[in-house]
């Protein structure tokens, strides 16, 4: 393995090395004395080119460039969780341990900790036949995740030996697997090169919504466990914080969130919320569930590039265990930068953009790993990619933006114009669209008297008219509209104000149980039929709209917690009493 | 430490850039120094290496280089500068050398001026509002310690006005320190210069402030030299002698154009409108250089000033910038015009990390609510504006005359303020519910009804 070649070139992160026949595409290699971690990323007779993860200042002519032998790789075991890991999965915190306060490059770190003892408990006994994915035992990881350890996808055999229960490292041999005479030590956390998708029996068309607490999600523009979505949007959109939503509230066992070329005081923010914030359903911090890849902008940008690979990965392997995962990978489009970048130091055709023209196909690969699947343990388990999208300018036509709808059936817009209202999240409700709400209209059927289709539906149609009617108003103001069509508006703000819009920083507010969602939407929609017989009756829409109890229901949203959701019948036999008042039935 | 050879080898001149060939035992981005044939001394540093030709930007430019009688060598490490707390009260050019005439500041320390990025784990996050005592960033765009908060302007705008203005004013409410401030001018004019150094000496402020000038006639390579040069003393000042520094970048526009023309004479391949397709992680690693450390008392906060080409926010440089930075101040023409000043304009600002310095113990309970609805409001009102410009104010309800009696009121009370007026966050929270109170009580649907009962109709 030893081929010694030597540095010809450097060009900012991109080396050139010759005298390395054999060296593989991928392969990981050290580049340099200080044996910085590198990835071949051409080949072209004796001389390859290396795309080097840490910083290359310094690096001289000459210097020696070694193969590994091994292609990129992460390493997949307990430990994983509430772990911070750079691009290319060393431990934030070891590498603080190691330069301090800022990053140096040169450190050497296993992801997983070697010290620690794990509870292990064996599922499978001596003589069992372990096939691939196999899960062989156990270990209670976080109190929110028992860690299934699994056969790795390449590895099978006859179970020669399995530990007993009790406390390992995940060095320890906890089984030997016997085939063909060859015996395969089984430890409780393998290898697997990040660009390689890990295998699985079948996929399977998605079924189950991806809960997110939401509401115009979950409602108006679902994603169903195994999807891909993307969020596109201007700065200050809100891009950012709707991905934290997503990885806060989403009903997933595992959360993988990919800071990939953005704020360092991002992940700040959710290093400091994750360990406070609560799962919804366990009451549990959600830290317990979820791991951090933070490359930040400053950070070298290869690493940057590697940083979604690496991410998508871990959530494979925690997929093959059974279990429902969600990737948020924020922002798509500084890994596509970095690509660009990259290829532009390789001297590459250009394409749009200066973009490399195999953009869109990486971009299709990445998305093509969400799925939901039967995997080789036998379990089904499901990745769900949400990609964001940061696009210059806001404008949607440029090429990340482009080929990223492609791969991807549920598009959440994000608006810069709802933005500076402080409409949040900026989700535009005429051009976001999703193509899995017919998988999931099943699930919520279920759950809503079969009445969900039907309330979206019409919700959808109210705010789609309200948006022709600003148009009229324009030219001839609210006056002169009808009082059929200023309902309308009236109830298109309501559907705005006490459902669309949700503040991620109000405790009762920042999640919505389905539950909930229905209600609200229900209300604002029965409020509307009770209106529209009023007006029947004469009433003018502006006495209906100045009634406390409409106003209130606006404000339902944050007064009404999640397990008390029947209140909100109240607030509408309040509005149906005055309406009554109105007309002069009550009396 | 042996002495680096002397290279007679240079073989081609372009643009800031000369090519030396033959070398070897070079490093990628050490610092060069350049003979010319007068023997003068120029910098530079290495850009690519390839097969024995070292590419080289000269910070001073190539001005009377010839490939014959220029020598170069290699001095074997980064571009470093010299720091120490006397640099405070001095001005420096690019490169960290003195140019207001004065001896060099003893040295306590040399650093790369590159930098190195902050460990996302070692982070604080920043939580201390910043009163800068302009009402419409304290109450609306508030900003924070350890925040990189830039001004959006246009040309003409008085964007230099209101950076002196925060830097004179900002203080931390019940805190006796004040801040370290290092200013940063990148290919300003020299009035503008000239501007920047009187107000800091009138204002006393001058001894607190390291002024680092790279003028519109200074190499342009130097420029990019610039930030990197007056972070580093910021990162020295604020995690090494636990200061609180304000760092004002400007501008940033002509930063860009210096990144752009480099990258044209080393024939990249350009991504928007010609800026190179590095432009947002260069930008980052300028940006990225605020914030808190966990466990030190110091904070670097950033305002970099750029000023939009053809007031085009969609333009690459306030893109990328808005993409990195946490929030915005937008200038505006239209306010500008009209006699407003600070003409900002809240809608497309932002500040990200206002939510965690306000309420209850930081600031006021209320904050919140009342900027939330004060944006709405306001948003509301220009909708109507435009409105009412086609129909006229008759097509328009009582309700909705309102919005604009309070729009007008808001740019005229709340927003306008006096270039030496420094406003408590009281004053500016009680402005803002006079401005409020003007609207029907019914339509504060943004804040709770305990905060309405307590402030509405009370000034």
């Amino acid at each position: 393995m030893a081929k010694i070649g030597r540095i010809t070139k450097i060009s900012g992160p991109v080396v050139q090395a010759e005298g390395v026949a054999g060296l593989e595409m991928h392969e990981l290699t050290m580049v340099g004395n200080e044996e910085l971690i590198g990835e071949v990323v051409r080949v072209e007779g004796d001389l390859a080119t290396i795309q080097v993860y840490e910083d290359t200042a310094g690096l001289k002519l000459g210097e020696p460039v070694k193969g590994s032998g091994m292609p990129l790789a992460v390493e997949l075991g307990p430990g994983l969780l509430q772990s911070i890991f750079d691009g290319i999965q060393r431990p934030l915190t070891v590498i603080r341990d190691a330069t301090g306060d800022f990053v140096r490059r040169g450190v050497k770190a296993t992801a997983l900790p070697r010290d620690k003892k794990w509870h292990f408990v064996p599922l499978k006994k001596i003589g069992d036949y372990a096939a691939p994915g196999t899960i062989v035992g156990k270990v209670q990881e976080t109190p929110l995740l028992e860690h299934r350890i699994l056969v790795p996808p390449n590895r099978e055999g006859k179970i020669d030996f399995i530990a007993d229960e009790g406390e390992y490292t995940i060095e320890d041999c906890i089984a030997k697997l016997s085939k063909d005479g060859e015996i395969y030590e089984l430890k409780m956390y393998h290898k697997w090169p990040v660009r390689k998708p890990r295998p699985y029996i079948e996929r399977l068309e998605p079924s189950e919504p991806l809960i997110t607490g939401q509401r115009i999600i979950d409602m108006f523009f679902p994603v169903a466990k195994g999807g891909a979505v993307s969020i596109p949007g201007g700065f200050g959109t809100g891009k950012t914080i709707t991905s934290h939503q997503l990885a806060a509230w989403s009903d997933c066992e595992v959360i993988i969130y990919i800071g990939c070329g953005e704020r360092g005081n991002e992940m700040t923010e959710v290093l400091i919320n994750f360990p406070e914030w609560k799962d919804p359903r366990s009451g549990r911090p959600l830290m317990e569930r979820t791991v951090l890849i933070a490359n930040t902008s400053n950070m070298p940008v290869a690493a940057r590039e590697a940083s979604i690979y690496t991410g998508v990965t871990i959530a494979e392997y925690f997929r093959d265990m059974g279990y429902n995962v969600g990737v948020m990978a924020d922002s798509t489009s500084r890994w596509a930068e970095a690509l660009r970048e990259i290829s532009g130091r390789l001297e590459e055709m250009p394409a749009e953009e200066g973009y490399p023209s195999y953009l869109a196909s990486r971009l299709g690969e990445f998305y093509e790993r969400a799925g939901r699947v039967k995997s080789l343990s036998g379990l089904y388990g499901s990745v769900t990619l949400v990609g964001a999208v940061s696009p210059p300018g806001g404008d949607f036509s440029e090429p990340v933006t482009v080929h990223t709808k492609r791969f991807v059936r549920a598009f959440w817009a994000l608006d810069s114009a709802l933005a500076s209202m402080r409409h949040y999240p900026a989700i535009n409700w005429l051009t976001s669209y999703s193509e899995y709400t017919d998988y999931v209209e099943k699930w919520w059927n279920e759950r809503t008297n079969g009445r969900w289709k039907e309330l979206r539906l019409k919700a959808l149609d109210i705010l789609k008219k309200e948006d022709d009617l600003k148009e009229v108003i324009r030219l001839v103001g609210i006056e002169s509209l009808p009082e059929t069509e200023k309902l309308i508006m009236e109830t298109a703000r309501l559907l705005r104000e006490g459902f669309l819009q949700q503040n991620a920083y109000d405790p009762v507010d920042t999640y919505s149980s389905p539950e909930k969602q229905f209600k609200l939407l229900s209300a604002i929609l029965q409020f509307h039929e009770i209106a529209l017989k009023a007006l029947s009756k004469g009433t003018p829409v502006s006495k209906i709209s100045s009634l406390t109890s409409v106003t209130d229901l606006a404000k339902v949203r944050m007064s009404v917690p999640n397990e008390k959701a029947e209140e909100i019948d109240r607030f509408l036999e309040r509005i149906q009493a005055d309406i009554k008042r109105l007309t002069g039935e009550g009396i | 430490m042996s002495f680096s050879v002397e290279y007679r080898s240079v073989q081609k001149i372009s643009g800031p850039l000369i090519f030396v060939e033959g070398v070897s035992d070079v490093g990628f981005n050490e610092l060069v120094e350049v003979k010319d044939a007068e023997g003068g001394l120029r910098r530079g540093r290495v850009l690519e290496i390839n097969r024995g030709v070292a590419a080289v930007e000269v910070f001073e430019g190539t001005t009377g280089l010839s490939t014959t009688s220029t020598s170069v060598r290699f001095l074997g490490k980064p571009l470093t500068i010299p720091l120490s707390t006397e640099m405070l009260g001095r001005v420096f050019n690019g490169l960290g050398e003195p140019i207001d005439g004065g001896p060099a500041p003893f040295t306590e320390e040399y650093r790369d001026v590159n930098g190195l990025p902050m460990n996302p784990y070692s982070r604080d996050y920043p939580t201390q509002f910043i009163q800068t005592g302009v009402s419409a960033i304290d109450g609306m765009d508030t900003l924070v310690r350890g925040q990189k908060l830039p001004i959006f302007s246009g040309s003409g705008l008085p964007h230099n006005l209101l950076a002196t203005q925060i830097a004179r004013q900002a203080t931390i409410v019940g805190e006796e320190v004040s801040f370290a401030v290092v200013f940063v001018a990148m290919g300003i004019k020299h009035d503008e210069a000239a501007f920047f150094k009187r107000s800091f000496e009138e204002s006393g402020a001058l001894k607190n402030s390291a002024i680092f000038l790279n003028l519109a006639d200074d190499p342009p390579v130097e420029r990019l030299v610039t930030p990197r040069s007056a972070l580093t003393l910021a990162e020295y000042l604020a995690f090494e002698q636990d200061m609180h520094v304000l760092v004002i970048l400007t501008d940033m526009t002509n930063y860009a154009e210096a990144l752009r023309e480099i990258s044209a004479a080393r024939e990249e391949v350009p991504s928007r409108k010609g800026y190179p397709g590095y432009m947002y992680s260069d930008f980052a690693s300028i940006y990225e250089r605020a914030g808190r450390i966990k466990g030190r008392k110091g904070s670097i906060t950033q305002m970099p000033v750029l000023t939009m080409p053809n007031d085009d926010i969609t333009h690459p440089i306030p893109d990328l910038t808005g993409y990195i930075t946490e929030g915005q101040i937008v200038l505006d023409r239209d306010l500008h015009r009209r006699g407003i000043y600070p003409p900002i304009n809240i809608l497309p600002s932002l500040s990200r990390l206002m939510k965690d310095g306000i309420g209850k113990g930081k600031t006021r309970e209320d904050h919140g609510p009342v900027a939330s609805q004060l944006y709405s409001a306001y948003a509301r009102a220009q909708e109507l504006r435009s409105l009412s410009a086609i129909i006229g104010e008759e097509g328009l309800t009582e309700k909705d005359r309102a919005y604009l009696r309070f729009g007008d009121s808001f740019e005229r009370k709340f927003l306008n303020q006096g270039i030496d007026e420094n406003r408590s966050l009281e004053t500016t929270l009680t402005l803002a519910w006079e401005q409020l109170s003007l609207l029907p009580e019914t339509e504060l649907t943004r804040i709770p009804d305990r905060f309405v009962k307590m402030y509405y109709k009370r000034t």
